[in-house]
């Protein structure tokens, strides 16, 4: 079809027709609040942020140790309930360098963020966090980090706990 | 199995655009007339509807299959929507497979459709809510990280050039300049374009990834008693797959995408699919970044672990290559309405196997070809074979 039919329906628009009042269209700021219960593995991990602990969860059938925490072990299935402290220190898995909010606003100096394997969880076992304290240009796969706790006083039990992640000074 | 052969019979879409004027119904109305004019079939003989939409936040309607389903033919008859955030466009044709195979219905319409326009005035911010709200949100993440920190992952553990995964974008950019759909097409577009396009999380850069936009498509399946009365060109389902990996994506390596070769082997097993290489003529892979086609072939089994470069670099991917991949432009090129933008391949693979895709249209008489899509939270591998 697509072959003898080159005048599909759809009408573009740009954005001027809605600046222009060129089309109706009807506006509304839609807000939603919530409050998530942080559950039973994701709280344990949290209480542990305020302690300054980053805390993963071992599975006796499988012997992985994963972060952050759960209550069922995703491969085998059996319950997950004993907490262990992990390192403060990791490996970073993988960065980008973000020069773009999540709201699409530029900036000039990115943004970074990583997947940081924790020191003490299984191989290839990491958290989502940021990178700071350290030359966008030299940051690189492989690198060793550390996490810049918030002071003991101003912690929430949040990943925000964490400030960010930044070189360990190489010796 | 015991399971009833599955055809094609019909396709439809609409132009992908940044803007529609058109509502969601609208658009879903537009691509579902064309698939029963494609077919000479009316409403009265479809016996069920599938739809595909992705997220509702995008529409800001909850329950937004049922707010579609005038435009989809839906009322008054067995309805269902489907949604595996950008896998559903391959989805959503199994759905409506596993309806005609089970032997429940004879004719079903598949529709998907996406309006994303409607997230004013970008989808960017709709994305933010896919993150668990507990452990991710508060870093403020956007979607194009998951993106960034994958591509960064793939190229450096096989030590892939930028260049190489450019390739992707400007083939599939140029294919679709012959798609009367398309939002992106472009001749002209080179590697240096795209190289030179602005850095929105490196590795990421703006032609690297594909476009925000409106559109539907819809098609109708037949069971074989029917499509062979309806026509004699109808385009079999030969195999269907799909997988789901943990959700918990930073604890595996994101450099292969092992929930797509699950979903792959699982089709391929159906299909009677032994070598894949040899046997699949066209790849219609996920492409809603350049980097992802790639990965994407590799988990399909269609190139060796960080080689999926190299056949475009030898022209296997093109066109007239040995193994042409997204001849429809992908997602790259005709555009990115989620749901509906892997419903596209699926009538790309349709049009191009009954030799009715003009300017696109692959030469040889292709015999098979393969469409994947992929999404979730970096999860679900979707995958259908289509032959003649």
């Amino acid at each position: 079809m697509t072959a003898n039919n080159q005048n599909l329906p759809g009408t573009p628009l740009s954005e001027k027709d809605f600046e222009e009042g060129n089309i109706l269209f009807n506006y509304d700021d839609l807000r939603g609040d919530f409050a998530w219960d942080t559950g039973v593995a994701i709280g344990s991990y949290l209480q542990g942020f305020k302690d300054g602990v980053i805390l993963g969860a071992r599975c006796s059938t499988c012997r992985k140790i994963v972060v952050p925490p759960r209550t069922v072990c995703e491969w085998c299935f059996h319950p997950m309930d004993e907490y262990v402290p992990l390192q403060n220190t990791g490996t970073v898995n993988t960065f980008s360098l973000c020069y773009v909010t999540w709201d699409v606003q530029r900036i000039t100096e990115p943004e970074i963020p990583a997947v940081i394997e924790i020191d003490g969880a299984s191989s290839l076992h990491g958290i989502m966090h940021l990178l700071s304290e350290v030359d966008p240009q030299k940051v690189h796969i492989g690198m060793r980090v550390q996490a810049v706790w918030k002071p003991v006083d101003e912690r929430q039990g949040a990943v925000t706990d964490i400030l960010y992640f930044k070189p360990i000074e190489e010796v | 199995m015991g399971l009833r052969k599955v055809a094609v019979v019909g396709a439809g879409m609409t132009k992908f655009v940044r803007r529609a004027q058109e509502t969601a119904k609208e658009l879903s109305y537009q691509a579902t007339h064309m698939a029963l004019q494609s077919c000479e079939l009316s409403m009265d003989d479809v016996e069920a509807v599938c739809l595909g939409t992705a997220p509702d936040s995008f529409d800001g309607i909850h329950m937004n299959g049922e707010y579609l389903s005038d435009g989809a033919g839906a009322w008054r008859k067995p309805y269902m929507r489907s949604y595996v955030g950008g896998g559903t466009g391959v989805f959503v044709p199994i759905q409506g497979w596993y309806h005609v195979a089970s032997g429940l219905f004879d004719v079903v319409l598949v529709v998907a459709e996406e309006k994303m326009s409607s997230y004013y005035p970008h989808a960017q911010a709709a994305f933010l809510t896919i993150f668990d709200h507990t452990t991710e949100r508060p870093l403020k993440p956007n979607l194009l990280w998951i993106f960034a920190l994958e591509m960064n992952r793939y190229m450096s553990a096989y030590g892939i050039a930028k260049e190489d995964i450019a390739r992707v974008s400007v083939q599939h950019k140029r294919n679709a300049a012959d798609h009367p759909a398309a939002l992106l097409g472009d001749a002209d577009i080179t590697v240096e374009d795209v190289l030179n396009s602005e850095v929105l999380a490196w590795p990421v850069q703006r032609f690297d990834v594909s476009p925000v936009s409106d559109g539907a498509v819809a098609i109708v399946l037949a069971a074989e008693h029917v499509a062979k009365r309806i026509t004699d060109k109808p385009v079999w389902i030969e195999g269907v797959g799909w997988s789901l990996d943990t959700a918990h994506w930073t604890n595996r390596d994101l450099v292969y995408p092992r929930y797509v070769e699950y979903a792959a082997r699982m089709a391929y097993e159906m299909a009677g699919v032994k070598e894949p290489r040899k046997e699949i003529h066209i790849a219609e892979p996920y492409d809603p970044f350049d980097y992802k086609a790639l990965h994407h072939l590799e988990g399909l089994q269609l190139a060796e672990r960080g080689q999926a470069p190299q056949l475009y670099i030898d022209g296997v991917a093109a066109r007239d290559g040995d193994m042409p991949v997204c001849p429809s432009g992908g997602l790259l090129g005709v555009g990115n309405p989620i749901a509906a933008a892997g419903l596209m391949k699926i009538a790309e693979l349709f049009w191009q196997l009954r030799g009715e895709a003009g300017a696109r249209q692959v030469p040889g008489q292709p015999r098979r070809g393969l469409a994947q899509a992929w999404g979730d939270l970096m999860q679900v591998g979707t995958v259908v074979i289509m032959g003649r």
